[in-house]
């Protein structure tokens, strides 16, 4: 049965390894589902824990909401490349003939849009919950949805060095949530700013940064270190 | 013209080494089986002459032409049916139509399960998946790990008859199995590379 002789470009290489994935995430709902739990639960936890103060919750809310997405997304890190190295898919993207620093990016950002762009549009019910005034809402989505696409990105980096290491969540942590305070210091800070009436917007602009240079360097070392994982 | 050549390989994990002085060269309408005991190395051999494994590997290894790589693994998403699996294979040599697909699942008497997700069918029935892949991807060197592991007499046959088929149009392929060879293939005894050493 002869194939076509159709090439395929990069471009299409990428959207069908993003389409895949975005599938698989769909058919599972868990995936999209247990992050947003989580998030939820643990927010919930912070009035019980603090106390039913609103002014006190409001002060912290930039900090809780933060802190908490940034646990929600070191959750998924570590089952992003597991399925795809159990399956045997990492070694078919490898042998592809396109760079695997590509078709790996194709699915973080599927994985990203399940998890961490969901997160950043729901976050203002989460927001409200903790009386994080209406100020610093619109600061609180965006620095989300940038803050929440590096994360992704670093996360992935450290999941795909130790998807061939059984039992690696603590060292997932240890690679990863260094890498992580950046991220989680500009957010706060872009989400306090707001909140006071202060310059938010150079935070921002901070945060944006550092999401295009994540989304230039991190897919390359993506790669690197899935080659490594495979070699063991 | 050769399809992959593979000379002096030396193959290490840790302190050991599983096989040394291998040299093979696949040319255009061969079949080479590898033989050898669990343990010995046929794998490692494989993701080896695939590009897979670099770490440990000595000799030098040439691929000419595009290649089909079939692990013990089948590269398939469960809650995808067989159609999306296929025409979203990771291995992004897939550029066959649906029409394509869907008569290389046929192919594979899976004819009625094109939409069930892969994670719903038997192990064979999964396998099968995994290689009506052989059937649209334009891949002329294949490498196949164990390929009729899971399937039934009937599978076995026709993964036979396909391999014919492709070496006679100009494909070449190396496989492992634990079967006595069922084409007269060339062997590649890995238990000798290994004493060697």
């Amino acid at each position: 049965m002869p194939a076509s002789e159709a090439n395929l470009t990069l471009h299409g290489a990428f959207a069908r390894q993003f389409s895949r994935h975005a599938r698989a995430i769909i058919r599972s709902p868990a995936e999209v589902a247990n992050p947003l739990l989580f998030f939820f639960m643990v927010i919930t936890l912070f009035p019980l824990g603090l106390g039913p103060d609103p002014q006190r919750l409001a002060e912290m809310a930039p900090g809780i909401l933060w802190v908490v997405a940034l646990l929600s997304s070191l959750m998924v890190s570590g089952k992003l490349f597991a399925s795809d190295y159990e399956d045997g898919s990492l070694e078919q993207l490898a042998i592809a003939p396109f760079p695997l620093a590509v078709l790996a990016l194709g699915e973080v950002a599927a994985y990203w849009l399940a998890t961490g762009f969901l997160l950043a549009l729901t976050s203002p019910i989460f927001a409200l919950i903790l009386g994080l005034p209406a100020t610093g809402i619109f600061t609180l989505v965006v620095s989300l949805l940038l803050g929440t696409a590096c994360l992704t990105l670093i996360g992935a980096v450290g999941s795909a060095l130790t998807v061939s290491i059984r039992r690696c969540g603590m060292l997932l942590s240890l690679l990863i949530i260094p890498l992580n305070v950046p991220v989680l210091i500009f957010g706060t800070t872009a989400v306090s700013e707001a909140v006071v009436g202060g310059n938010a917007t150079s935070w921002l602009a901070l945060m944006g940064a550092l999401a295009l240079g994540s989304l230039a360097v991190m897919p390359v070392a993506i790669g690197a270190a899935l080659r490594v994982s495979l070699d063991q | 013209m050769p399809l992959l050549t593979a000379s002096d390989v030396a193959i290490e994990r840790g302190e050991r080494r599983l096989l040394a002085d291998v040299n093979l060269t696949v040319s255009a309408g061969e079949i080479w089986q590898l033989v050898g005991a669990n343990g010995v190395g046929k794998t490692s051999l494989m993701r080896a002459l695939a590009g897979l494994a670099r770490l440990g590997v000595e000799g030098q290894i040439e691929r000419q032409a595009e290649l089909l790589y079939l692990g013990h693994a089948s590269a398939l998403k469960p809650s995808l049916n067989a159609m999306e699996n296929l025409r979203c294979h990771p291995a992004c040599d897939v550029m066959a139509s649906d029409d394509d697909i869907e008569r290389a699942l046929a192919a594979v008497s899976l004819t009625g399960n094109e939409e069930r997700p892969v994670g719903a069918l038997s192990a064979g029935q999964q396998r099968r998946v995994a290689l009506a892949h052989l059937l649209v991807s334009p891949a002329r060197l294949w490498l196949l790990d164990e390929p009729f592991t899971a399937l039934d007499s009937s599978g076995c046959d026709w993964l036979d008859e396909k391999i014919q088929q492709h070496v006679e149009a100009g494909g070449g392929l190396i496989f492992t199995s634990h079967q006595p060879s069922r084409f007269g293939s060339r062997q590649t005894d890995l238990e000798l590379a290994r004493f060697a050493c």
